[in-house]
């Protein structure tokens, strides 16, 4: 095996050990999102009698939009631990090794796409529960999951990015809570787009949260529009490479600052 | 003897205008330890960091274990194990899975691997507690397993970053003794930095003096100490002489100078104490000047440093600003 991808792996089992220790972690990320789904979810439930809205059970809407969220606030989160690998000196000890140093950064977003599919399949297993439907199939189940690591994966680099630039917990903490929640309801996670204000619209069309989002619906509907699945994953795979390309930067950054 | 670490001219600078190393050289034979002493500030930390190729000099040469370590990192990364003033342990994991780690990141494996993790546990006292998570480690043992972690994959040379500070007194003697047995059983050439004046006298089969940024001595300890060709020689008068009494009666000895007389006590340097002492007595004796007792002291590290940078030690730490201007004091403290 490449060393590349041999070192990646050894990161990401040990990234996925040590959350394993911790398995209410993986609870408490959930918290939310249940509540948004069966909580927000049944409060509105009759949203779908609005004409034009598109879907006749809100659950069977609301789900994708629930997974793509909680993937990208898990993405969000991402950073802690590399600012915690920073601040303990692991990073630095990392770096006297002869490990390959994308390995350091692609070691946490491969945990991350592990744990998107734990999640997602626990909030999709609780929304079946709930009376949702995927005509879509498995294969539309596929695609939302794919969609949402599509997603989370560029966020995560970016959380690590701003992690090596300003070393700081509360950094981490404020951008989550002041810029992924707004982005959330600039899309159409929870209402129909063609719905939405002018403005609002207008956003969630360059909004890579609504590009996962769309796409995820998309492929679950009973009609796979396949021109929109592939034309946003497009977008989110441009999107990914951007961000790795920051956050390849950033990295740089902090090893000219040792 | 080949060499094992080598520096000529190291110049860093960091932004705001610090100057961190200002034109270091040293040399390491393989298989020695090797002391960094200086304050808080002096460059030691920096050194290392270019070292063990986490950061890039502005200009100078250094070469690690034969690599360049600017030209051929790759190759220094191999050969060094880095022992850091803070602990890299990933504290989530168990020791045993922290050196299972380390070793595949060096391309070590299967079998193997075992085998040298358990003889590292079991060298470094950690056996009974390699399952549990680092976290529940006592500092010196998350100190040992950092140094074990350094030796995974068999360095030719290891850094050791102020390896005992924080430690308890009775932990740093264990350390010392660890360290000592270190070059001796694995061949290793050893940098380490200190603070502590005692640690690098104590380890060091040579050492070098920094301070803010360059080479102010370096040699052997003992070469540095007999340099001075001072022993302090204290004497107790039975009582006060009289005036002139004392001069009088050494004058004519050689090698017995700066001769200071307060009350009973007699204070003077001799090039070698421990020779001029029966001299002194006898010639106190000659004087009518009768002695209680007699101290020699020779010199301190202490005193090599203020030699050669006209401070004590203890001054010099309180004085420097770090490279990252925080006060040394908190520094030092944190």
């Amino acid at each position: 095996m490449p060393t590349s991808l041999a070192h990646t792996w050894y990161m990401t089992v040990r990234h996925l050990r040590n959350l394993m220790r911790q398995p209410w972690y993986i609870a408490f990320t959930l918290f939310q999102p249940i509540i948004y789904l069966l909580l927000f979810g049944a409060l509105f439930a009759r949203v779908v009698e609005i004409p034009g809205f598109g879907s006749a059970s809100y659950i069977s809407f609301l789900a994708p939009g629930v997974v793509v969220m909680t993937a990208l606030f898990s993405a969000g989160w991402t950073g802690m631990g590399m600012v915690n690998d920073l601040d303990r000196g692991v990073m630095d000890r990392f770096l006297v090794t002869p490990v390959r140093r994308g390995a350091l950064m692609m070691g946490t977003l491969v945990q991350l796409a592990v744990v998107i599919v734990i999640q997602s399949a626990i909030i999709l297993g609780l929304a079946l529960l709930r009376g949702a439907s995927f005509p879509g199939g498995i294969t539309g189940v596929g695609l939302v999951v794919l969609s949402a690591i599509l997603l989370a994966v560029p966020f995560g680099a970016l959380s690590n990015g701003m992690a090596l630039l300003v070393r700081k917990e509360e950094t981490v903490i404020a951008a989550v809570n002041f810029v992924l929640l707004p982005l959330v309801f600039l899309s159409g996670i929870f209402m129909a787009q063609n719905l939405m204000p002018h403005w609002m619209q207008s956003v969630a069309h360059v909004n890579p949260v609504n590009w996962a989002v769309t796409a995820g619906r998309a492929a679950v509907g009973r009609e796979v529009d396949w021109s929109v699945v592939w034309s946003r994953l497009g977008w989110l795979a441009g999107f990914a490479l951007v961000s790795a390309f920051l956050a390849t930067q950033a990295f740089r950054a902090y090893q000219r600052s040792i | 003897m080949g060499e094992a670490i080598g520096v000529e001219g190291l110049v860093k600078k960091y932004p705001k205008g610090v100057t961190a190393l200002d034109g270091v050289s040293f040399e390491v034979p393989e298989g020695t330890i090797f002391g960094l002493l200086g304050p808080n500030g002096a460059g030691k930390s920096t050194t290392v960091k270019i070292l063990t190729t986490l950061s890039r000099p502005d200009s100078g040469v250094a070469r690690v274990a034969g690599a360049d370590v600017v030209r051929h990192p790759h190759r220094v990364r191999l050969a060094i194990g880095s022992v850091a003033q803070k602990s890299g342990v990933d504290r989530d994991a168990t020791g045993r899975e922290n050196l299972v780690l380390q070793g595949r990141l060096y391309g070590m494996d299967g079998g193997s691997l075992g085998a040298r993790v358990d003889e590292l546990l079991n060298r470094f006292g950690l056996a009974d507690a390699a399952d549990r998570v680092a976290r529940t480690y006592s500092g010196g043992m998350q100190r040992r397993l950092d140094i074990a972690m350094g030796l995974v994959h068999r360095p030719s040379v290891l850094f050791l970053d102020e390896p005992t500070t924080g430690l308890d007194p009775a932990v740093r003697a264990d350390m010392w003794q660890m360290i000592a047995g270190l070059a001796a059983d694995e061949g290793l050439a050893i940098l380490l930095t200190t603070h502590y004046l005692e640690e690098a006298d104590r380890l060091a089969a040579r050492l070098a003096i920094l301070e803010r940024g360059r080479v102010a001595a370096a040699g052997a300890p003992e070469e540095l100490k007999a340099e001075l060709r001072g022993d302090a020689v204290h004497v107790e008068l039975a009582e006060a002489p009289p005036d002139g009494g004392v001069q009088a009666a050494l004058g004519r000895l050689n090698g017995v100078r700066e001769v200071v007389v307060e009350g009973r006590a007699l204070r003077a340097r001799a090039d070698d104490g421990a020779r001029a002492v029966p001299a002194v007595l006898q010639s106190l004796e000659a004087g009518g000047l009768i002695v209680d007792s007699v101290t020699v002291a020779r010199p301190s590290l202490d005193d090599v440093y203020l030699r050669y940078t006209g401070r004590r030690f203890g001054d010099a730490e309180e004085e420097l600003p770090t490279p990252n201007g925080k006060d040394p004091a908190l520094a030092a403290a944190g």
